[in-house]
């Protein structure tokens, strides 16, 4: 049954752990499935369908505790709502890429916004989960306090594994308060290495950045916080102050990827740098992000050579959506993908979940 | 004089690093004994003190292929026992990695060795108007491979993160003599969170021979408000109203009237000694933003009951507020012969009834606790005051110290937020998990050591183990929590 918006809120985790055991029982490999949203995202995904979007519902929520429970099929957009009404947000600003995103599949992909390298990641925000293993055994760990170091850390190593170690039930995440101004200036800066710069030395000073991108020869940078530091930092950076409206717009855009630089069907690829690092050395136009850790490419460019440039670069490079669907993460060293495979192993023996998704044999 | 078992180690180990670096002398191992938590010694049989990153590759190869323990150690600060030797086994002493490799400033990075303490990563950057977060209170002495083991937190967690969210890279050597390279320069890397995993896993997984830490900014302004409370609910309310409020202090910390006192006693901060609890809220940023917080934390305190307000004027002045706080430990350590340091973390608006349950622990116990607390990050450090030579006081003051994790656990908390588990909390770590989650860990670690080598009896227990403390905490047929699920 599709979910609408009128699903009610409902603890599924009883019927999932029955699928995962039979599943188990007959070695068939489940595909892990919210929204769908994502699914353009990683390599084929095989094996039955595991919905989990009637899972679903805040489960606790406390803001002065600064953090927020729930299910793992909980739209991301209602979790976003119920935030924004207590004045507070998820700090990563993960990208939806679709009304029907939930929150399983954003902590699944790992994905994270604009705000990234001003106040972090979203595996920073992930305070504990509740999943069941391959075995189906429901395991539960962390919890909902931000300190907490007892036991290895498995849910931040959840988080991105692209649904590969488990079925993610339950998740807490830290919150934070919205802040109090917001504004967003724009300069004209036609050379991208000028732009880099740029951003790296403003993000060595003691200013309220909270987002920045270099698109089509003009730098855009977000400051947040309190009001009196936001207009300070204003007057300090200079440049055109977009509209309030214009300006969440143009953020959202490249979050969600509605910009116009991701329209069309060419491969997109996006390289995860040092931010520091001078422009690639790639043809046609690129979207720069996050002070200049994260670059956007379009093209069709032979894997093995982005592979190499994004790790001369200190980073690694994603055939983010489109083209060969068969192999779109940076291959692993050796000794490090064994690892992986142990790893896998160890949460999930028989291969039972997202098969393939992140590598092959994963 | 050695026996068999490590006469051939010490050969082994020999034959890829020079004997100078190899210590097996009674009177040398004795200062490896013990790590910061003194209480429980042990002599490994033998110390390492590898220079280079062959010789560590080196001395796990070897340890691997005889089947020895390793126990990993920086600067052996650590309050949990984490470094306590293994009887059978090796100290690897990463002390003579001390070089700070790199600054990049322009990226906002210093690739470090893991025996660079803590302190001198911020002092090296200091010339480019950058710093590391992360500040542990023995942040003059900790080495960062140590904070990265126990993911060590400090006064500013809540504004600025643990060591996980304050590093990008680790190159670390697994038992088998594998090295890896975990994260990168970039803000994130392909595959699983590897570096998510191996900080704060106690050296059970790894050993770190090379981090990557993220750099920042040094704030312009920090100015810090000392609140004084008649009642340490109130204090707690306080807490809760300004993060309730949007606020997020650079560091939020709460003392109760027994560390006031000592603290006073010790440093004639200033301190209200008359005060049930005291709050040190810091705020920092730019001189707009720490100005206007500051009007809105004083108008908040008032409004939540606090009896007087102080704000600092100078850095001098803020640095005289902190020194109280930073100084709480030794200051506890003047009107008590021996404390004990727990490290629970509760929920913010369990405080009261923590506090009140571990007031009722103290007296069923007959032993005193003072108590600082993390309050923004729900962080509570109480110290148990025994004396040592006095018999059976040690022996409370640990049953007093496990009563006091098993509430934290009760009320929805952990039984560490900074310290680790190490050998100290091992038992309560069966409080914290259940059966399947232990084994879940076990098969983890199985993935990294396959023959438990690294840290062995550290940080997770055996089920055998947890089956015993069960039965021993079982008194007249109850177990102290119900409701949690046991096995």
């Amino acid at each position: 049954m599709e979910p609408t918006h009128e699903s009610p809120d409902r603890d599924c985790s009883g019927e999932l752990r029955e699928r995962v055991l039979a599943a188990a029982r007959a070695r068939t490999p489940l595909a892990i499935r919210g929204g769908g949203s994502k699914a353009f995202y990683g390599r084929e995904a095989v094996g039955e369908p595991l919905e989990m979007a009637v899972h679903r519902g805040i489960v606790a929520f406390e803001p002065t505790e600064l953090y927020l429970t729930a299910r793992a099929g909980t739209p991301l957009a209602e979790i976003e709502a119920a935030l924004a009404a207590a004045g507070q947000m998820l700090g990563c600003e993960s990208p939806a890429f679709g009304p029907a995103a939930t929150l399983g599949g954003t902590v699944a992909c790992g994905f994270s916004g604009p705000r990234r390298p001003y106040v972090g990641a979203l595996r920073d925000f992930v305070l504990g989960m509740r999943l069941l293993n391959g075995a189906g055994e429901l395991l539960h760990f962390g919890g909902q306090v931000m300190k907490n170091v007892a036991g290895y850390d498995v849910s931040r190593l959840q988080t991105g594994a692209l649904g590969t170690l488990g079925v993610l039930l339950e998740i807490s995440l830290k919150t934070l308060p919205r802040p109090a101004a917001e504004r967003t200036l724009v300069q004209d800066v036609p050379l991208a290495a000028l732009a880099i710069e740029q951003m790296n030395r403003w993000a060595g000073q003691p200013l309220p950045l909270s987002a920045s991108a270099w698109d089509g020869g003009r730098l855009y940078l977000r400051l947040s916080g309190a009001t009196a530091a936001v207009a300070a930092a204003c007057d300090k950076l200079g440049g055109e102050c977009l509209d309030a409206a214009s300006a969440a717009a143009y953020w959202m855009s490249l979050r969600e990827q509605t910009h116009a630089f991701f329209a069309g069907a060419a491969p997109l690829w996006r390289l995860s740098v040092a931010p520091s690092t001078p422009p690639l050395d790639l043809p046609g136009p690129m979207l720069i992000e996050w002070g200049g850790g994260q670059r956007w490419w379009r093209g069709g460019g032979e894997a093995a050579r982005l592979h190499a440039l994004a790790a001369a670069a200190g980073g690694h490079a994603t055939l983010f959506r489109g083209g060969d669907r068969r192999e779109v993460f940076q291959p692993l060293a050796p000794a490090l993908a064994a690892l992986h495979a142990r790893i896998k192993a160890s949460f999930d023996p028989h291969a039972l979940f997202n098969p393939g998704r992140l590598y092959a044999g994963l | 004089m050695m026996d068999e078992a490590t006469q051939a180690l010490h050969a082994r180990i020999t034959q890829g690093m020079p004997e100078r670096l190899i210590l097996a002398e009674m009177e040398d191992l004795r200062p490896y004994e013990c790590d910061g938590l003194a209480v429980y010694r042990q002599l490994p049989r033998l110390v390492v003190l590898p220079e280079t990153i062959e010789q560590v590759q080196h001395v796990l190869r070897s340890c691997c292929a005889l089947g020895v323990p390793v126990v990993a150690r920086g600067a052996g600060t650590g309050l949990s026992g984490g470094a306590l030797p293994h009887a059978d086994g090796v100290v690897l002493s990463l002390a003579k990695f001390n070089r700070v490799l790199a600054i990049d400033p322009l990226a906002r990075t210093a690739r470090v060795q893991p025996g660079v303490r803590n302190l001198a990563i911020s002092q090296a950057a200091a010339a480019y108007g950058l710093y590391y977060a992360p500040d542990p209170s023995s942040q003059i002495a900790c080495t960062i491979g140590g904070n990265v083991a126990e993911n060590a937190g400090g006064v500013h967690c809540l504004k600025y993160g643990l060591t996980v969210h304050n590093i990008r890279a680790l190159e670390v050597v697994t038992i088998d003599g594998e090295r890896l390279r975990l994260g990168g320069e970039a803000l994130d890397a392909a595959g699983y969170d590897l570096l998510a995993l191996l900080t704060g896993s106690e050296g059970l997984l790894g050993v770190v021979v090379e981090v990557t830490v993220k750099l920042l900014p040094k704030p312009q302004l920090a100015q810090v408000v000392m609140a004084s409370f008649d009642h340490v609910d109130v204090a707690g309310a306080a807490v809760a109203r300004i993060i309730a409020a949007g606020i997020t202090p650079g560091g939020l910390e709460m003392m109760d009237n027994g560390c006031i006192r000592a603290a006073e006693d010790y440093l004639h901060a200033g301190y209200p000694v008359e005060a049930a609890a005291i709050l040190l809220c810091e705020l920092d940023g730019t001189a707009e933003e720490v100005a206007e917080d500051l009007a809105r934390v004083e108008t908040l305190l008032r409004e939540a009951g606090a009896t007087a307000l102080q704000v600092s004027r100078s850095e001098e002045e803020r640095l005289r507020f902190w020194a109280g706080r930073k100084a709480a430990f030794p200051a506890v350590g003047r009107i008590s012969p021996d404390y004990y340091c727990m490290d629970g973390t509760i929920p913010r608006r369990e405080l009261p009834r923590v506090l009140n349950g571990i007031a009722a622990l103290g007296e069923k116990y007959r032993l005193r606790v003072v108590n600082v607390f993390h309050a923004g990050d729900g962080n509570l450090h109480p110290l148990i005051l025994f004396d040592g030579n006095a018999a059976g006081e040690l022996e409370r003051a640990e049953h007093l110290g496990a009563e006091i994790l098993e509430l934290c656990v009760a009320v929805g908390g952990a039984i560490t937020g900074e310290h680790g588990v190490g050998f100290e909390k091992i038992n309560q770590m069966c409080v914290q998990f259940a059966a399947l989650e232990l084994e879940q860990f076990h098969a983890l670690k199985h993935a990294f050591d396959p023959q438990g080598l690294l840290n062995p009896g550290k940080a997770i227990p055996t089920l055998a183990r947890c089956a015993e403390y069960g039965a021993m905490r079982v008194s007249r047929g109850e177990l102290p929590f119900p409701e949690l699920e046991r096995f």
